[in-house]
């Protein structure tokens, strides 16, 4: 038998939907798993991502850390897939991008109603944001993108096994989406 | 007899006056299209329906039919040109279809699954667009605007209001309300209004409706707008090419 594929998965600026809806293709993941063995994965809680052959990352990029992580998974791994519409297009977080990040935190921390006391996080911990939201594209190279909020388990499975098989992959009328 | 030409390789028949895309929606043939609406006179700003003629691109909705043109349409190039202004499009606005109520029934959304378009590919522009809430029943979000100018063309020429029209030039092109106040409310539009219906994207929208028709029965769920585009086609009926026939 040949050598199984590794791959590593990862959320950003994302809802880990995608993820869910990964897991969404049931009783496939075990037929995956002939193929596949998981490297860094919210499944096998490996911190750091080493060589692989396929990175999936869902949601764009809003802070420091983002951009470390995705820079990390580009260095290892051979093609990179952009899952779901906030790494494809920055999406739901990328919707405070007309706004000015500063008069975006004073609202949510200080001015809104119940907040009196409330203030900035400022823990040295915490990355920092970034002025904008970016999808994962305007970073890094992105290979494949597999489009939808999130896209269904059948469209994240038709995608990976036409690649996994050396094909070019099509989702087609039904199993494409924005939404 | 009627003239025809061929596009990619099949005969089309039209009559005099017809544009080469009247013509190929009316005998079965699609060419995708967006800015093109069969009730209206063409208004050629799209070039999604962007054709070879005689080896020589042009929009196929403003070019008039001729007998004995050569035309291509569905051609992996061709094909390639139209992805990327869809994703032009996309780039330059605000599209996030999650929460978008026209999601489903969108044609700028449905053209760019047909074309398998994955990713706007460039980066996004992240314009500044607020939305006019003023009117008590309608909703105008110009994040959406693809500046086809169909709401321009409905307003002035079916509903004689003249609410929209269209300011700036290049990238600073915009959509603008006809009113002192430049709100909708001070317009005299109506929900009944052709305006309403016309617009290809989500940008105006009535109030009050939301996400009203569940995913999977919405227009573009059930069929590709390359099958749905061909039923709202006027078509020529079967009789009528019978009698052209006949009265050669
Ligand atoms: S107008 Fe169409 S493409 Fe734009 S956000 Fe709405 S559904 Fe998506
Ligand atoms: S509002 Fe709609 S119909 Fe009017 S120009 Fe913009 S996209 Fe076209
Ligand atoms: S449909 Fe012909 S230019 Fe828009």
């Amino acid at each position: 038998m040949s050598k199984k594929l590794r791959i590593a998965t990862t959320s950003l600026a994302g809802c880990f939907g995608c993820h869910m809806s990964f897991l969404d293709i049931d009783e496939r993941l075990l037929a995956l798993l002939e193929l596949v063995e998981f490297d860094r994965s919210p499944i096998t809680d490996i911190k750091h991502c080493g060589p692989c052959d396929i990175g999936l990352i869902e949601g764009g990029i809003c802070n420091a850390e983002n951009v470390h992580v995705l820079r990390e998974f580009r260095k290892n791994c051979k093609i990179l897939i952009a899952i779901g519409s906030c790494a494809i297009t920055g999406g739901l977080p990328a919707q405070r991008n007309h706004l000015d990040l500063g008069s975006c935190l004073t609202e949510v921390y200080l001015t809104e109603p119940g907040l009196a006391h409330g203030h900035i996080p400022n823990d040295p911990e915490l990355p920092l944001p970034l002025d904008k939201v970016h999808p994962l594209h305007e970073v890094v190279k992105i290979d494949y993108f597999i489009p939808g909020c999130p896209p269904s388990g059948d469209a994240i499975w038709k995608f990976l096994t036409d690649l996994i098989a050396g094909k070019t992959p099509e989702l087609g009328h039904g199993l494409i989406k924005y939404d | 007899m009627s003239d025809t030409f061929h596009l990619d390789g099949a005969e089309v028949p039209f009559e005099s006056g017809q544009t080469v895309m009247q013509a190929a929606l009316a005998a079965g043939h699609y060419i995708p299209h967006l800015c093109y609406h069969p009730e209206f006179k063409p208004h050629g700003s799209c070039k999604l329906c962007t054709v070879k003629v005689n080896g020589r691109t042009t929009a196929s909705c403003t070019m008039p039919a001729e007998a004995g043109l050569e035309i291509e349409s569905e051609t992996e190039e061709l094909n390639a040109l139209r992805r990327t202004l869809v994703q032009m499009l996309f780039a330059e606005g605000n599209h996030f279809c999650p929460s978008c109520e026209k999601s489903g029934n969108c044609m700028l959304q449905a053209l760019g699954y047909d074309l398998e378009v994955h990713t706007a590919g460039f980066r996004h522009l992240y314009p500044d667009r607020p939305v006019d809430a003023s009117h008590p029943d309608i909703l105008l979000d110009f994040n959406r605007c693809i500046l086809c100018e169909l709401c321009v063309r409905a307003s002035s020429e079916v509903d004689g209001k003249n609410v929209f029209g269209l300011a700036g030039r290049g990238i600073t092109k915009h959509l603008i309300v006809n009113a002192e106040s430049g709100q909708l409310a001070d317009t005299d539009i109506a929900l009944a209004d052709k305006a309403m219906q016309v617009c290809p994207v989500g940008v105006i929208l009535p109030k009050r409706v939301g996400f009203s028709i569940p995913i999977g029965s919405r227009r573009y769920d059930e069929r590709p707008i390359s099958a749905q585009a061909l039923d709202d086609a006027p078509r020529q009926s079967a009789a009528s090419g019978g009698c052209t026939a006949c009265e050669e």
